[in-house]
C-alpha cells in the first residue's frame, strides 16, 4: 500500500462516479458541521445551455451585413404596456437586482457607474435603495421584493422602474438569509432589525398571494407612482409558461425570467443545484406564454441566468427575448474571483475562479462584503470602467454576430438564425439539431 | 379680525369620476400648500388603491367600503374609511393615521414603518405581518399569523388573536386583552413591566379607545432564540 501513501493516481485506483471525491468531501462536512452548505454563485453543474446553441451565419439565402461599417442597432424599450415613462436602453444588457448588505457600498455605486457609462440599467435588491446607487445610476430598477427591507414610496417615485420579484433563479420558492456577520449599522438600520442577527428575506409577499392578488397589487404601484414608472415582474424558471401567462394577465409592463443558473448571495447549495429549469427551455417557455397571448414584443421579456458572452446575449435575442440581464458576470467583471487575490483566496480555504463564499462577507476584493476595511479595497470608478468595458464586450460580440446573421439589428435575430448541437438543447429550446429538421418535443404540449 | 380656518371639504364622487383623478389629484398636494387639505370620496363601492401614496398633512374622509391597499404607502396624511377595508389597508405606511370604523380583511399595516392604524371593527389574518415601526389598534380580534416576521412597532388587540401569533417574530411588542390561540415559533409571552403599561395606555389613547381598561392585556414578543440559525434550532420552524 506504500504506493498510494505515496499520492497520485495509479492504475487500480477507481474514483466512483457516484460517489466522487466532491461528494464524499459534502458528506464528510455535512457529519462535522451538522448544517447545510451555504453559498454564493449560481449552479454549477452542467446543464444545457446557450454553448449548445450555434447561429446560422449568412451565406447564399442570407445576405450578411458588413462589419465595421453597417449599422446594427442595440436599443431597446422597456415598458411600452403602460407605463408613461418607458426604459430607453442603448444596449441589451441590463444589471440585475443585487443588495446593498449582500455587496458592498462601493461595488453598488460601481455598477451603477458602469450602467450609466453604456446606456443601461441597473437594479436594487432585498435591502433598499442607497442615495450612492441612486445618484450613481441614471437608470435604476427599484424591486419591490416580499421582505420589503427599506420599502419607501419615496424611493418608489424615485426609480425609474419597478420590479416585483416573486423569485430568482437560484431559489425559486425560497427566500434568503442575510447572515448576522453582514449585519453592519447601515444594514441594519436600513432593515429596521437590531445589528448582528441573521435576517430572514421572506419567501412571500406579506400583501399579496396569487395572480388575481398580483393584479391589484400592480395597480396599487401604478396608482402610487402615478402611472409613471415601467413594472416588472421578476420570476425564478420553473413553470415558467404559466407564470408568465399570469404576470401578463396581472398586468406586467415586462417579465423578468431567471433561469437556475442565475447567481445568490447566500443560499443552500443544495437549492441552488436542485430547483428550477435552466435558462434555456425558460426562454422558450416565455416566448411562447407571450405569443400565445398576442404580446410577444408588447410585454418586453428579460432573461437572465447564466449569460456571460455577446453570444449569449445573441441567442437569448434570437430566441425571443428583448433584453439580457447580469450579475454573477458583472460581479466577475468588477474583479470577483480575480488570481490577482490568490494568495487571499488561499488563506480563507479557497482559490481564484473557485470562491463562492459570498454569503461569508470576507471577500478579499471587497465585493460581497460590509467590512469596512475589505470594501475600502474596492475602487468603484476603476470597478466601473471594468464592468462597462465587460458591457461594452457583450454588445459589441452580439452585434457582431447579429450582422453576420444580416441583421440590421440585434431584435431582428430569430429562433430560424438558430440550430443546437445536442437533442437536449434542441428539445428546451425548439430549435432544429444542427443538420436536421428534428425539433424534438415540437407538436406536443411542453410547458 | 378673526383668522379664516379651513372648513371647506372637497368631495369627490367615485361614481363619477375616476380614482385615477382622486389618487392624481391628492398626490399633487405633496409639495405644494396641501389645500384643500379636507377631502371627503364618496360610492368607493370596494374600489381599490383608494387614496393610496398621499404624502400631504390632509384629511381624507373615506365614505363607504374600499377593496385592497387603501391608504397604501401613506405619509403624513389621516385617512379615515367609515366602511370595512380589503387586503392590505395601509400596507407599508411610513407616517400619517389610517383609521378604519369596520372590519379590515388580512395583511392590515403589512410591512408599515410608521405612523398609526385603527381598526374599530376586527382583522383578519396576518395583521400586521412584517410589520417594520408601524402602531396598530384593533379593538376587535385579528386573525391568524398577525405579526409575521414582525420587526418594529407595537400591535395591540383588545379582543382575541388567531393561532401562530408572532410567528417567527423579531422587537416588535404585542398586546392581547383576550384570548391567544396560539403563538407561533419564538414568539413568548412577556414580562409586563411600567414602561409597557406606559406604551400600552398611550396607544389605546391615540387609538381613541379610552374606554378599553389597559390592566387585562398580555404581553408578547420574541424570545429570540432564532435570531442566529442554530442547528438545535431545526424542530423550531
Amino acid at each position: 500500500m506504500a504506493a498510494i501513501h505515496a499520492g497520485g493516481w495509479q492504475p487500480g485506483l477507481r474514483e466512483s462516479y457516484l460517489y466522487d471525491r466532491n461528494v464524499i468531501a459534502e458528506i464528510q462536512r455535512a457529519a462535522r458541521e451538522g448544517i447545510y452548505d451555504i453559498r454564493g454563485f449560481g449552479a454549477k453543474r452542467r446543464v444545457p445551455h446557450f454553448d449548445d446553441l450555434l447561429l446560422l451565419g449568412a451565406s447564399i439565402s442570407r445576405y450578411p451585413l458588413e462589419g465595421y461599417r453597417e449599422r446594427c442597432g442595440t436599443d431597446v424599450v422597456l415598458g411600452t404596456r403602460f407605463a408613461r415613462k418607458p426604459l430607453e436602453l442603448k444596449i441589451p444588457v441590463t444589471i440585475a437586482g443585487m443588495s446593498f448588505g449582500a455587496l458592498s457600498a462601493p461595488a453598488k455605486e460601481a455598477l451603477g457607474r458602469a450602467a450609466t457609462e453604456v446606456g443601461t440599467s441597473t437594479t436594487t435588491g432585498d435591502g433598499g435603495m442607497t442615495p450612492e446607487e441612486r445618484q450613481s445610476s441614471k437608470l435604476l430598477v427599484y424591486q419591490v421584493l416580499p421582505s420589503r427591507y427599506g420599502m419607501n414610496p419615496d424611493d418608489l417615485r424615485s426609480a425609474d422602474a419597478i420590479e416585483i420579484v416573486v423569485g430568482q433563479g437560484a431559489k425559486p420558492g425560497g427566500g434568503g438569509m442575510l447572515l448576522g456577520h453582514k449585519i453592519s449599522d447601515r444594514v441594519a438600520e436600513m432593515r429596521d432589525l437590531p445589528k448582528g442577527i441573521d435576517q430572514r428575506s421572506a419567501s412571500r409577499h406579506p400583501d399579496w398571494t396569487g395572480p388575481d392578488d398580483l393584479e391589484i397589487k400592480i395597480i396599487e404601484l401604478r396608482e402610487i407612482t402615478d402611472w409613471e414608472k415601467p413594472v416588472f415582474v421578476k420570476v425564478g424558471a420553473t413553470r415558467t409558461y404559466y407564470d408568465v401567462q399570469l404576470a401578463v394577465k396581472a398586468g406586467a409592463d415586462v417579465i423578468v425570467v431567471d433561469g437556475m443558473q442565475g447567481g445568490t448571495a447566500a443560499t443552500q447549495d443544495v437549492f441552488i443545484e436542485h430547483v428550477g429549469i435552466p435558462t434555456l427551455p425558460a426562454v422558450r417557455l416565455a416566448v411562447q406564454a407571450l405569443t400565445e397571448l398576442g404580446m410577444h414584443r408588447r410585454v418586453q421579456l428579460i432573461v437572465s441566468g447564466g449569460i456571460r458572452t455577446g453570444a449569449d446575449v445573441a441567442k437569448a435575442l434570437a430566441l425571443g427575448a428583448d433584453a439580457t440581464s447580469i450579475g454573477t458576470a458583472a460581479l466577475i467583471a468588477l474583479g470577483d474571483n480575480s488570481p490577482e487575490h490568490e494568495e487571499e483566496y488561499r488563506a480563507i480555504g479557497s482559490a481564484a475562479g473557485y470562491y463562492d463564499d459570498w454569503q461569508a462577507g470576507l471577500d478579499p476584493v471587497g465585493i460581497s462584503t460590509q467590512d469596512d476595511d475589505l470594501a475600502g479595497r474596492l475602487d468603484p470608478v476603476l470597478g466601473a470602467r471594468k464592468v462597462a468595458n465587460y458591457l461594452r464586450v457583450l454588445t459589441l460580440e452580439a452585434q457582431t454576430l447579429a450582422r453576420a446573421c444580416g441583421k440590421s439589428h440585434v431584435h431582428n435575430l430569430e429562433p430560424e438564425d438558430l440550430v443546437a448541437l445536442t437533442v437536449e438543447a434542441a428539445a428546451m429550446a425548439g430549435v432544429p439539431l444542427a443538420g436536421t429538421n428534428w425539433i424534438p418535443g415540437s407538436g406536443e404540449a411542453s410547458r | 379680525m378673526a383668522v379664516e380656518t379651513t372648513t371647506e371639504v372637497e368631495l369627490v364622487d367615485l361614481a363619477a369620476s375616476p380614482l385615477r383623478d382622486l389618487n392624481r389629484r391628492l398626490h399633487e398636494l405633496a409639495g405644494s400648500d396641501s389645500r384643500p387639505d379636507r377631502w371627503r370620496v364618496v360610492n368607493t363601492n370596494g374600489a381599490h388603491a383608494v387614496a393610496c401614496g398621499l404624502d400631504a398633512p390632509i384629511e381624507v374622509e373615506v365614505a363607504g367600503h374600499v377593496g385592497y391597499y387603501c391608504a397604501g404607502m401613506n405619509q403624513r396624511a389621516t385617512v379615515r374609511i367609515s366602511g370595512n377595508a380589503g387586503t392590505g389597508v395601509a400596507e407599508n405606511m411610513m407616517s400619517g393615521t389610517v383609521i378604519v370604523g369596520g372590519n379590515v380583511s388580512q395583511s392590515a399595516g403589512a410591512s408599515g414603518r410608521g405612523g398609526l392604524l385603527v381598526v374599530h371593527g376586527d382583522a383578519g389574518a396576518r395583521c400586521g405581518i412584517s410589520m417594520k415601526g408601524v402602531d396598530i389598534v384593533v379593538r376587535g380580534s385579528i386573525g391568524h399569523l398577525s405579526a409575521f416576521m414582525a420587526q418594529r412597532g407595537t400591535l395591540v388587540v383588545c379582543g382575541d388573536a388567531g393561532e401562530a401569533l408572532g410567528d417567527s417574530i423579531y422587537e416588535t411588542h404585542i398586546y392581547v386583552r383576550g384570548r391567544v390561540a396560539g403563538l407561533g415559533a419564538d414568539c413568548v409571552e412577556k414580562e409586563f413591566r411600567a414602561h409597557h403599561r406606559a406604551e400600552l395606555h398611550s396607544l389605546l389613547e391615540r387609538g381613541g379607545f379610552d374606554d378599553v381598561d389597559p390592566s387585562g392585556f398580555r404581553r408578547y414578543g420574541s424570545a429570540r432564540t432564532l435570531y442566529n440559525f442554530k442547528i438545535d434550532n431545526a424542530g423550531a420552524y
